[in-house]
């Protein structure tokens, strides 16, 4: 995947966290959950949100803080899934 | 005392939460909710808080989707909970609703049970009155999300007694959950103080002192809080607040409980918080999540 494929999934992500958390910008690499600004309950938004928008499944082996952490780590974690060849 | 079946009134938002709580810690749920919706929201809610519950959690235990959904059984019935050992209520905060609820369940439950009133702001004493079980009747205040918070409020009335005490307690070792145990009286500790900062923030905002995300990231990033008052009440549910006023203002009879204009407003718009999709703030996600 390139960087013209990468910049619309993070620019999905960003939408998706600046319309639910009420912060007026973050930056790529901002870490939303060790600066407060959000908690568990939208973390699951979250990674419900990426797996309808982006047709991914977030496996348990998945379920990582760092995966989710910023919109950077949820944009890296679409692509590596997205590459990944599906099983039946 | 090891328990294996719980009786679980009303599956709302804290109920989701106790139902959660109670399946990942391998425990059968018996739940009573007239609402089908609601029984079907329930379940897709519980087996998302298990799925992902992992993550927010290293010592919660694992539990398989097959076999939460064998942990789970739902009625619209109070007599099938006939067998279970422990009762926790978590109906609407309106007296109307929860005194037959404890008047019907009393009335067929074996006398040794004891019931949990997950309740916010109604006293325990109060429904003890409405039984004739008053020493079997324990109040548990447990938080959003429920099986991520290791704490709960506890609360006994005058009659509760050592033994229903214990017995609780018991149950909340199996949950991996402390007791803070508090006395009796309308709100507790928790909510007789939780409710005046967000009533009082609606009536900032209402007074136009500032925006609603001012309101939180003051108490966020000034006093360290993990969440504002206004996104608390939105997780709360609006008109659980407002109706958690409404008890703590007839209660005490003191101007200081009243609920603010505003909170009134949207919770007559249908603006009930997260639940809804819209509060004090919008939730665009939430209704198709």
């Amino acid at each position: 995947m390139n960087a013209t494929d990468e910049k619309p999934i993070r620019e999905k992500i960003r939408a998706f966290i600046l319309a639910s958390i009420h912060v007026p910008d973050l930056a790529d690499d901002d870490n939303l959950f060790e600066s407060g600004i959000v908690n568990s309950l939208f973390a699951v938004q979250l990674m419900t949100f990426i797996e309808k928008t982006f047709g991914i499944e977030v496996g348990m082996d998945d379920l990582e803080i760092a995966n989710f952490k910023s919109i950077e780590a949820s944009a890296d974690f679409v692509i590596r899934k997205k590459a990944q060849p599906e099983t039946v | 005392m090891k328990f294996s079946t719980i009786g679980v009134v009303g599956a709302g938002t804290i109920g989701i939460g106790v139902i959660t709580d109670l399946v990942l810690h391998g425990l059968h749920a018996v739940v009573v909710e007239i609402s089908d919706a609601a029984q079907r929201k329930a379940k897709a809610e519980v087996l998302k808080n298990i799925r992902f519950a992992p993550m927010f959690s290293k010592t919660l235990p694992r539990t398989s989707r097959e076999d939460a959904l064998r942990r789970m059984t739902f009625s619209n019935e109070l007599r099938d909970l006939a067998r279970c050992e422990f009762v926790i209520e978590n109906v609407p905060e309106k007296w109307e609703i929860k005194r037959p609820i404890y008047e019907q369940l009393d009335s067929f439950m074996p006398p040794a049970v004891c019931f949990g009133v997950n309740t916010s702001c109604i006293t325990i004493a109060r429904v003890a009155a409405v039984t004739q079980r008053p020493a079997q009747i324990i109040g548990l205040h447990a938080m959003n999300p429920v099986h991520l918070m290791p704490t709960v409020e506890v609360i006994r009335s005058e009659h509760t007694s050592d033994d229903t005490v214990a017995t609780l307690q018991a149950l909340f070792a199996q949950l991996g959950k402390q007791a803070i145990i508090v006395n009796d009286s309308p709100g507790f500790v928790s909510n007789r103080i939780s409710h005046l900062f967000m009533n009082e923030a609606a009536c900032v905002l209402q007074d136009q002192v500032s925006t609603a995300e001012q309101i939180d990231q003051i108490f966020k990033q000034c006093f360290g809080h993990k969440m504002g008052p206004l996104e608390t009440a939105d997780l709360i549910g609006l008109d659980t607040v407002a109706n958690s006023l409404d008890v703590l203002y007839d209660s005490f009879q003191d101007p200081k409980f009243r609920c603010c204009p505003l909170l009134r407003e949207l919770v007559e718009a249908g603006h009930l918080g997260r639940k809804t999709g819209r509060g004090f703030f919008t939730y665009p996600e939430a209704l198709d999540l």
